[in-house]
């Protein structure tokens, strides 16, 4: 990222400064909590219009599907906040004005803030499809789009989800952990396309199926068709044929939530534009989370990044900026996770959907179908560029570092008992991994194998 | 599949219903012959003046005779106590003996084939409920609905069984003589096993072990493809079967005494007091091989084997306690208290629980050794009274009872002494922790939500930290539904096991200044 001002001349460093924070989610309770650790007199005060408490977003099917209560999604007592002096609001800002530096709130007193910080999060894409205000038509990023399907799905005998990317999996999850079919609309040829490689998104799309995904691949949505009562009865997809369902799951995609801030005097693009220490044109005004959007974006990153691991690392960050000598946004290796259904994913570093020479790929997938590993390197050096795994749990610090110190998918490989992180008894499938990757590739690899000591070993530690 | 499992349900709930009719069933007649035969002959000729009315009376239930009984006797002690008369008033409890002597007609008649219609087709019916689960779904742990379940949610379903299981263990506990009719469904079993009648307790131990073995068989089918999760239950099942209900009993075939050879003190509370330790000494090289290895338990086994695995190895392993809890509690165990209150409560009650049966230990052996000069009779109450509280209220009608009230591990988390014994050798000196796998953790809270100890995993998975807790008895449940695969339970170097992140992985702008 390019150099710009410095932030200290940018903030406001006062003792007992007003620090307000909109939005609860991972990013503004992470950035509020690590101030306080440093900053005991600061003023912070948290407003959102969503809950009083900040919760899990990505525990919000597990609510619907009966594994948990919305209490349980809650990563702090409730007690915890007055504990440690930040200050909840349980209201909507209808409108912020920069110059006197207050929010409007929807039901409660304007606020006045020294310091701002916008942690808005995104909202559900809408691409104008017709009928897509009907009831029984619905996103999911919210509690109250959680409270929303409860209500939409009391009655439904069939659903439709559109959209095929993690989202919509988890819908699909949803709705089928109580019973009610789904058919999935997946606009490209295959689950997941823009980030998966073709083996994996097969992988993902047997398994649904093996869940009874009624899967439509290149199928998009035209329309959505409305009942007497203005509820939704049938989409239409694109080649004209018409899916009779009550329920339809709009799961394409998020952008930042950014209409609080648009026309104003804030700089903004798809997201709120961030510098390196995440502060916008304005003084004294921030943007993490999903709602940031960087100016000049990371190397081999996106400029606006929407998942929970770097909402928290902005708010680490920008806390570090707000209560010592700042510092630039410098998130190590990419890391991500998710889950199909039963199969866990994970990826460390960068594992793009396609790749030219030299790039190179190194895939093994178990007879079960149901576990895989990708390494994607660099055919002449051999250096790892990241590894994608299914169904197998890797450690991420193994990862991290070997990323970081540029090692090679060999040297990886054979050191691969090291990574393994599934639960113990487990069946362990490095060596298979290497035997595969020595007849790839006319290499003859030997696992290494950490040193135990005298009786340790005897007794199998 | 539907079908098949429904009938099974039904088969259950005949079967249960039938069991509890038996209570009111068959009839109940004391002759002078079985009087005599049933309590010790100083008390004979007293007996025979008292219950003189009751005698060659027909009851149409244990409730009537038993009651009677109990106010008959409760009145002759009464009047003793009053005239001062301490040494002939009757303390031996004779009510289940002789409720038990005095059966006959219809349940008395049919053990084998009441125990088939209630014992044996209950567990087969709820087998058949349970056989099916899952069969056409993929491998994959299904806690859909939980949280809307009557049962599993403390709605009316849960409640009920909660109460029934309560008063199941009032009656075992304090007043065995109603439940006659139940142990003598099983005499044919004890019989076969040790040769002798089946007392309550050993009609409580045939039910126990088989809650653990069906309740098992759940386990096998909802966490089938989960390595770890199905050789654990496959060894809290062997454990309970051989170790606690039939080695117990064989030795009780070659006259020796009931000894349950994975139970250690302090759990065992009353391992050390005189009757116990009088009986193995009394019992030759056996004996005497009994009371060694408990010691050795004690002071080599469970430092050992925690500093090497953590307490898991015993507590979701071995314990039958635990045992019951993983098999038959697992429906409940989201119903811990997670909150911190509930932490400190903890620690100000199992400890000082550990503390209490040390110090009554203590004074136990002390007092034995000089030949009860030092507290003469007075342990015996102690003993008491930590019976009653502790072992029977705390252990038996809290601890499994309030399952579909607190949780499956009430009585392991508040009460257990020797829990209290691991988690400290566990805490301070175990290679055994729980990984955190660094920033992985999206804080959704399953592993909390499903931890049955009440320990609030996703606090320091979310912090990047391992978790390191006396409580944990490493189920390793919070690693199972963790969606992220954020967790892992492992035992390795002591350094390095308690770490404290300020930044999570993943983060470089920090580390990078600091
Ligand atoms: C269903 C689902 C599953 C997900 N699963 C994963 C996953 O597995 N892994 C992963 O990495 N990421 C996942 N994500 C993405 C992840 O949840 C988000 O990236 C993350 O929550 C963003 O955090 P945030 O703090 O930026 O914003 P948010 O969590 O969206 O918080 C913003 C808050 O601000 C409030 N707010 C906005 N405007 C106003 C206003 N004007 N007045 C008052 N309050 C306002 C909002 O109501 C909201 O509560 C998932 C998202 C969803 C929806
Ligand atoms: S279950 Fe896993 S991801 Fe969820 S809070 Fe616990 S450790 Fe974190
Ligand atoms: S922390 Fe995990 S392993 Fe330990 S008791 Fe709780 S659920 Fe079981």
């Amino acid at each position: 990222m390019k150099e710009t001002r410095h932030t200290g001349d940018f903030y406001i460093r006062s003792k007992g400064r007003r620090i307000v924070i909109i939005g609860n989610g991972i990013s503004g309770i992470t950035c509020a909590r690590h101030i306080r650790k440093r900053d005991s007199e600061a003023h912070i005060t948290i407003i959102s219009g969503e809950t009083e408490h900040f919760f899990s977003r990505t525990a919000l099917m597990y609510v619907y599907m009966g594994h948990m209560k919305h209490e349980h999604t809650k990563p702090y007592e409730d007690w915890f906040w007055e504990k440690n002096r930040l200050q909840l609001v349980h209201d909507w800002v209808t409108s912020i004005d920069f110059e006197q530096k207050q929010l409007q709130l929807q039901q409660q007193e304007p606020l006045q803030y020294e310091i701002l910080i916008l942690a808005l999060g995104s909202k559900p894409n809408m691409f104008g499809w017709p009928g897509q205000e009907l009831q029984g038509v619905q996103g999911l990023y919210s509690y109250q789009d959680v409270q929303r399907m409860n209500e939409n799905t009391a009655s439904c005998q069939r659903a439709v989800v559109v959209g095929g990317g993690l989202i919509g999996v988890e819908m699909a999850e949803m709705l089928l952990s109580r019973k009610i079919p789904v058919t999935f609309l997946v606009r490209e040829e295959r689950f997941w396309q823009g980030v998966l490689p073709k083996e994996e998104s097969e992988l993902g799309m047997r398994h649904m199926r093996e869940h009874h995904v009624d899967l439509r691949l290149q199928t998009e949505l035209q329309e959505i068709l409305a009942d007497d009562s203005g509820r939704v009865r049938a989409v239409v997809t694109r080649a004209g044929e018409e899916i009779p369902c009550q329920f339809v799951g709009l799961a394409v995609g998020v952008k930042p939530n950014i209409d609080l801030v648009r026309n104003t005097e804030l700089e903004v693009n798809m997201g709120i534009l961030v510098d390196q220490h995440f502060a916008t044109n304005l003084p004294n005004v921030f943007a993490i989370g999903d709602c940031a959007e960087y100016r000049v974006p990371l190397p081999n990153r996106k400029s606006v990044e929407q998942v929970w691991y770097t909402g928290r690392m902005h708010g680490e960050t920008l806390a570090h900026n707000l209560t010592r000598e700042p510092v630039h946004y410098n998130p190590g290796p990419w890391f991500n996770s998710a889950k199909f259904f039963d199969i866990e994913y994970q990826t460390y570093g960068m594992v793009p959907n396609e790749w030219e020479e030299p790039v190179q790929s190194f895939y093994w997938e178990h007879a079960s179908g149901k576990i895989a590993f990708r390494a994607v390197f660099n055919g002449k050096d051999k250096r790892l560029h990241g590894v994608n795994s299914f169904g197998m749990r890797l450690r991420h610090e193994f990862f991290d570092q070997a990323l970081k110190e540029n090692r090679t998918v060999e040297e990886v490989l054979v050191k691969l008992q090291e990574a393994l992180f599934d639960p113990e008894f487990y069946e362990q499938h490095n060596h298979e991994m290497l035997q595969a990757y020595n007849r790839q590739f006319n290499t003859s690899l030997q696992p290494e194998k950490k040193k135990k000591k005298g009786l340790l070993a005897v007794l199998g530690l | 599949m539907k079908a098949i499992q429904k009938t099974g349900l039904g088969i259950f709930l005949l079967a249960l219903l039938l069991f509890n009719a038996l209570l009111f069933m068959g009839q109940f007649e004391l002759s002078e012959a079985q009087l005599q035969e049933a309590v010790k002959p100083e008390h004979v000729e007293v007996l025979r003046q008292e219950l003189q009315p009751m005698l060659g009376k027909t009851y149409t239930s244990s409730f009537g005779f038993a009651s009677d009984f109990n106010s008959y006797l409760d009145n002759y002690n009464e009047e003793r106590q009053r005239s001062q008369q301490w040494d002939r008033v009757i303390w031996d409890n004779y009510a289940f003996a002789l409720t038990r002597a005095a059966s006959q007609g219809f349940v008395e008649n049919n053990k084998l084939l009441l125990l088939l219609l209630t014992v044996i087709l209950g567990a087969a019916g709820a087998l058949l409920n349970i056989l099916p689960k899952h069969r056409a779904e993929p491998a994959g742990i299904k806690n859909n609905g939980v949280m809307f379940s009557s049962n599993k949610s403390r709605g009316v379903v849960g409640i009920t069984i909660g109460l029934y299981l309560t008063a199941i263990y009032v009656l075992l506990y304090w007043y065995p003589e109603y439940i006659v009719n139940w142990a003598l469904l099983v005499d044919p079993l004890s019989y076969a096993l040790s040769g002798g009648p089946a007392s309550q307790w050993f009609l409580y131990g045939t039910i126990y072990t088989l809650a653990i073995l069906v309740m098992g068989v759940r386990m096998l089918r909802k966490y089938r493809g989960n390595n770890y999760q199905m050789i654990r239950t496959a060894s809290v099942m062997f454990f309970q079967l051989s170790f606690a209900f039939l080695i117990p009993e064989i030795l009780v075939l070659l006259n020796l005494p009931w000894y349950d050879l994975k139970n250690i003190w302090p759990l065992d509370y009353d391992f050390f007091f005189d009757y116990s330790v009088a009986s193995m000494l009394g019992s030759g090289s056996i004996g005497l091989f009994l009371f060694i290895w408990g010691i050795i338990l004690i002071i080599l086994g469970v430092p050992l084997f925690t500093y090497f695995y953590g307490k898991r190895w015993y507590c979701s392993w071995v314990c039958g306690c635990g045992g019951l809890a993983e098999t038959a509690g697992d429906p409940y165990r989201h119903l811990s208290d997670k909150s911190l209150k509930a932490w400190k409560v903890e620690r100000w009650m199992v400890y000082p629980i550990l503390v209490i049966i040390t110090v009554i230990t203590l004074l136990t052996i002390a007092n034995y050794f000089t030949e009860f000069a030092l507290l003469k009779q007075s342990t015996g109450v102690l003993h008491q009274w930590y019976g009653f509280l502790i072992g029977s209220a705390f252990a038996g009608v809290v601890g499994v009872g309030f399952y579909p009230l607190m949780g499956n591990r009430v009585w392991c988390r508040y009460g257990c002494p020797l829990a209290a014994y691991l988690g400290i050798v566990q805490r301070f000196k175990s290679r055994f922790r729980i990984t955190t796998n660094g920033g992985q953790c999206i804080s959704c809270g399953n592993c909390s939500t499903y931890c049955e100890m009440g320990i609030d995993v996703r606090w320091y998975a979310q912090r990047g930290q391992n978790i390191v807790r006396a409580s944990c008895v490493g189920c390793g449940i919070c690693a199972s539904v963790c969606p992220r695969g954020v967790l892992k339970l492992e035992n390795g170097p002591e350094q390095g096991r308690i770490t404290d992140i300020p930044v999570l992985t993943g983060n470089e702008s920090i580390k990078v200044l600091n």
